[in-house]
């Protein structure tokens, strides 16, 4: 695959920091969104409506959030692996220097 | 102890080089730099001096290896080892036979733009010869136009071969010279030939290159013809004033053409010449490019060599060297040996040899480090370099440093990244272009990647201990309060819930809360909206703690200087006071805050008495009859404590200065005073006047003075004195306060990242959809760019500024003189030559 970011080394290299940085941490907040998690509740879009009826509709809204934050990390897994091909293929192209 | 604790032992001593021997021996020191030169010539100019000559040479091969080559400096982890006179000859020599070389190769090359000029401009006017007919003989536009019967010149249709019929031999002369010169020549031409010449100019299409200058100038040839032998030597005395290059201009068709053939073929064969030439060159060149940094390298050795020598003093006979160097007393064995190399090596049989002397002055401070401590040895000399053998606080700052940076930092998923940052920096250490780069920011970062390591190991602590991660909280432990309880105790109905925003959850409840969090703060207190009232009492408490254990900490570690000096008196006299008043007083309040957490709970917190009243009335010696006492007997003790407090200020005053005076009188009155202290007087004056960050060596080195001198002396101790008190009581206070900055800071690290999180990463969340998933990633990088930028690096540069102020000030005034300066030995380390 060719190296579709079209950006010198220090930016694939950035982005490949910021995509393992994503992944991980997105990942975590999926798994912790997922378990319904108190602490994330400021975090979640919840309205009024949704407090009757015990807290089913809370846990249903956690887990699309959830599963929000699992898409995210997975965009950023492609990310990350689109700057280590341009990397890749940038260092093999590389004459000494 | 090992040499962190405090300087290693450095004395004065003497070297003695044979004249045959000393470039050898300096050379063998350089190479383990141990020892730093003094030197013994201050008075000299930098002109007068021994070894100028050898100096101004290694100078000048330095400046042509410089210009001529750009290569820059390969990496010089082999750097060669110096070697002698002989060498540095040979090295000219090849230096100045490269330059010869490109002298000739470019003379060469200047005689064939003439030849060559010659045979275009031959081959131009031979060819305007041949179509004379057409042109008319050019004129000189300025002179005044002449009867047609005066000069024969002047009149149009004559042309150059009706020359030929004149009686006088037309000789015609091809010379070449620059353009700006033409007119003058002109001019002067017609005035002084009067006309009786002819004279055409061609410029020449393409600029050739001047040898000497380099540069390319357009010439212009012009041919002369004229009639008669007088003109002709006036031409050419003009021409030779005007610098022309002349050429004799053949008569007739054919020796022209013959002329024309034989520059040809002589252009052909320089030019073939200088092909060959500039090749052999270029190899020359290449040869010495690959050559040319080791070259570097032993010329800047040399010229460091000769400059050390230039600082040595010659002897009465002339035959020997005397350097004077300030040597650790560890290595002095270790420069005997490079000596017998050295001498070895210079092949002559006296050998050199080094002795120590004694002296009064205060020798440099050497601290030796490995690259973990140098970091943090490096942020203690900032301050001040040690005085010669106080005690150090570096290996102290290893731990500390990083720890109340922590504390002002506390965040995990912070100091993660901090941490990780720093461990791809140590674990990539050795890698060329971490280290050789010439950003000096990321320098500044580099050197400091052990430090930043440890301050981010650290942070990671706190933010558990803070239970912060990106400023939510991780619930490792299930909390201990518990709300279902609360809400069934009270049976909270939903009418109530609808009319009372904020619930509370009583802990004298049974069953609310469960008993302290094992590690950290709780994580329901990030729900609560009166998080920060429970937390800001924690921190500040925490922060007056630990302030007051890092000060005292500090005042201890003058124990170890008072006994390392001879200076007992002091333990009892200053240091003994200086405790009984920081204990006394911030001690009791640090034992207060430990008591009333541990005595008094939830069950008396309607009653529970205030700290910080009871300590206002400590020192008024007042009570407040709403604060009810925390112990029983707690009013007599603080009086009894204040007491001791105030009574140790004028020990702390008088006590040393009093003690001096009486031994002063002792000494003069016959008796023999102890030896010790006398001694020790210069030290124990450099001590006093080095308490400010910017005393310079002369004011350590102040020692010595008269017996007669010692009573005005007293003054000045006594003031000294009077000075350190006040500063030590009213800092005790500040000081204390000023640690409160751990709090301040730590909570603005916090509302920091809670805004960063609320503000920036919760619009991520707020669609529902899955569209939100592919929004969430760019707000996840700006989320990310945000936190690098403000809470890593701003807030991490703040928090490490404040850390470093708390050492240098609150931490080492309470000890520390730093009024020393650093042991700079004279080697040819690889980094230093760059």
């Amino acid at each position: 695959m060719a190296s579709l970011l079209c950006c010198g080394p220090k930016m694939a290299a950035c982005g490949l920091v910021l995509s393992a940085w994503g992944v991980v941490m997105l990942v975590l907040l999926g798994i912790f969104f997922n378990v319904h998690s108190a602490v994330l509740i400021e975090d979640v879009p919840f309205t009024e409506e949704d407090f009757k009826d015990g807290p089913e509709r809370i846990y249903r809204l956690y887990e699309q959030v959830s599963y929000n934050c699992f898409i995210a990390a997975g965009l950023y897994a492609l990310l990350g692996g689109f700057s280590l091909q341009g990397r890749l293929n940038k260092r093999k192209e590389y004459m000494v220097r | 102890m090992g040499s962190l604790f405090r300087s290693e032992e450095v004395c004065l001593a003497q070297l003695f080089l044979q004249s045959a021997s000393a470039y050898s021996c300096v050379s063998e020191l350089g190479e383990r730099g141990l020892l730093e030169f003094r030197d013994l010539n201050p008075k000299v100019s930098a002109f007068q001096r021994r070894f100028v000559g050898e100096v101004r040479r290694c100078e000048e091969m330095e400046k042509t290896f410089s210009e001529s080559s750009g290569v820059p400096g390969g990496c010089w982890s082999r750097a060669p080892r110096t070697r002698g006179h002989r060498w540095r000859g040979r090295l000219c020599g090849c230096r100045s036979s490269r330059s010869s070389w490109r002298r000739s190769c470019g003379r060469s090359a200047a005689t064939v733009p003439p030849c060559a000029g010659a045979c275009g401009s031959c081959a131009s006017t031979s060819t305007s010869c041949a179509r004379a007919s057409a042109s008319p003989v050019r004129r000189p536009p300025w002179a005044p136009r002449r009867g047609p019967g005066r000069s024969p010149s002047v009149s149009p249709s004559s042309t150059l071969p009706c020359t030929s019929t004149l009686t006088a031999r037309s000789t015609s002369w091809l010379a070449s010279f620059t353009r700006g010169r033409v007119n003058a020549f002109e001019r002067l031409l017609w005035r002084a030939c009067r006309g009786y010449l002819v004279a055409s100019f061609v410029e020449m299409p393409e600029p050739m290159e001047d040898p000497a200058t380099g540069e390319s100038i357009t010439w212009v040839i012009f041919l002369i013809s004229y009639w008669g032998e007088q003109i002709g030597q006036k031409i050419r005395k003009i021409s030779d004033c005007f610098h022309c290059h002349t050429y004799p201009y053949p008569e007739s068709e054919a020796s022209r053409a013959d002329t024309m053939s034989g520059l040809h073929s002589q252009i052909q064969d320089l030019s073939v010449v200088l092909e060959e030439t500039e090749q052999y060159l270029a190899q020359v060149l290449d040869k010495v490019v690959l050559a040319l940094p080791a070259w570097r390298v032993q010329v800047q050795k040399m010229k460091a060599i000769y400059l050390i020598l230039n600082q040595c003093s010659f002897d009465v006979t002339e035959k020997c060297l005397i350097a004077e160097v300030w040597c650790p007393v560890r290595d002095l064995t270790q420069v005997q040996d490079a000596l017998r190399q050295g001498s070895y090596k210079s092949g002559s049989s006296v050998e050199c040899f080094v002795q120590r002397i004694p002296t009064s002055e205060s020798p440099p401070t050497l601290i030796r480090t490995n690259k973990f401590t140098a970091g943090f040895q490096s942020i203690v000399d900032a301050y001040g370099v040690a005085s010669y053998q106080e005690v150090n606080p570096a290996p102290y700052a290893i731990i500390t440093f990083p720890f109340i940076f922590a504390i002002m930092f506390g965040d995990v998923g912070h100091g993660l990244l901090m941490f990780l940052f720093a461990l791809w920096m140590v674990l990539y250490e050795n890698s060329p272009s971490l280290r050789q780069a010439s950003n000096e920011i990321w320098l500044t970062f580099f050197e400091g990647r052990y430090l930043i390591l440890l301050m981010g190991a650290f942070s990671i602590y706190t933010g558990f201990i803070y239970n912060e991660c990106f400023s939510k909280a991780t619930v490792i432990f299930p909390s201990a309060w518990s709300v279902a309880t609360m809400a069934n105790h009270s049976s909270w109905s939903s009418a109530y819930l609808a009319t009372h925003p904020s619930l509370t959850l009583d802990p004298n409840v049974t069953g609310v809360f469960q008993g302290p969090y094992p590690f950290g703060i709780d994580p329901i207190w990030s729900l609560a909206t009166n998080h920060l009232n429970f937390l800001n009492s924690f921190k500040m408490k925490m922060s007056v703690v630990l302030g007051i254990v890092h000060m005292g900490f500090g005042v201890l570690l003058g124990v170890f200087n008072h006994v390392h000096f001879q200076q007992r008196h002091r333990l009892v006299l200053e240091l003994l006071p200086e405790m009984v008043f920081l204990l006394a007083l911030f001690g009791y309040l640090v034992f207060l805050i430990f008591y009333k957490w541990v005595k008094f709970s939830a069950a008396d917190s309607l009653v529970a008495p205030s700290i910080l009243i009871h300590f206002i009335d400590m020192f008024l010696f007042t009570s407040n009859a709403g604060n009810l006492p925390l112990y029983r007997g707690q009013v007599p003790v603080q009086t009894v404590l204040v007491v001791l407090a105030l009574a140790s200020v004028p020990v702390l005053l008088l006590g040393t200065p009093l003690y001096l005076c009486c031994q002063q009188r002792a000494a003069r009155t016959g008796r023999p005073a102890p030896v010790t202290a006398e001694e020790q007087e210069p030290l124990l004056e450099g001590q006093e006047a080095g308490s400010s960050v910017n005393a310079t060596k002369e004011d350590v080195e102040s020692g010595g003075h008269g017996p007669d001198a010692k009573h005005l002396d007293f003054a000045e101790i006594f003031m000294h004195q009077a000075i350190h008190t006040i500063e030590y009581c009213l800092g005790c206070v500040s000081n204390t306060a000023s640690y409160l900055r751990l709090w301040a800071l730590s909570l603005a690290h916090a509302q920091l990242s809670e805004v960063l999180w609320t503000m920036v990463m919760r619009n991520g969340f707020v669609r529902l959809n899955y569209v939100g998933g592919v929004v969430l990633v760019p707000v996840f990088a700006a989320f990310a760019v945000l936190t690098v930028a403000i809470l890593l690096v701003m807030e991490g540069l703040s928090a490490f500024l404040h850390a470093l102020r708390l050492h240098w000030v609150e931490f080492q005034n309470k000890f520390y003189v730093g009024a020393g300066y650093k042991l700079c030995p004279f080697a040819f380390a690889p980094n230093a030559w760059e």
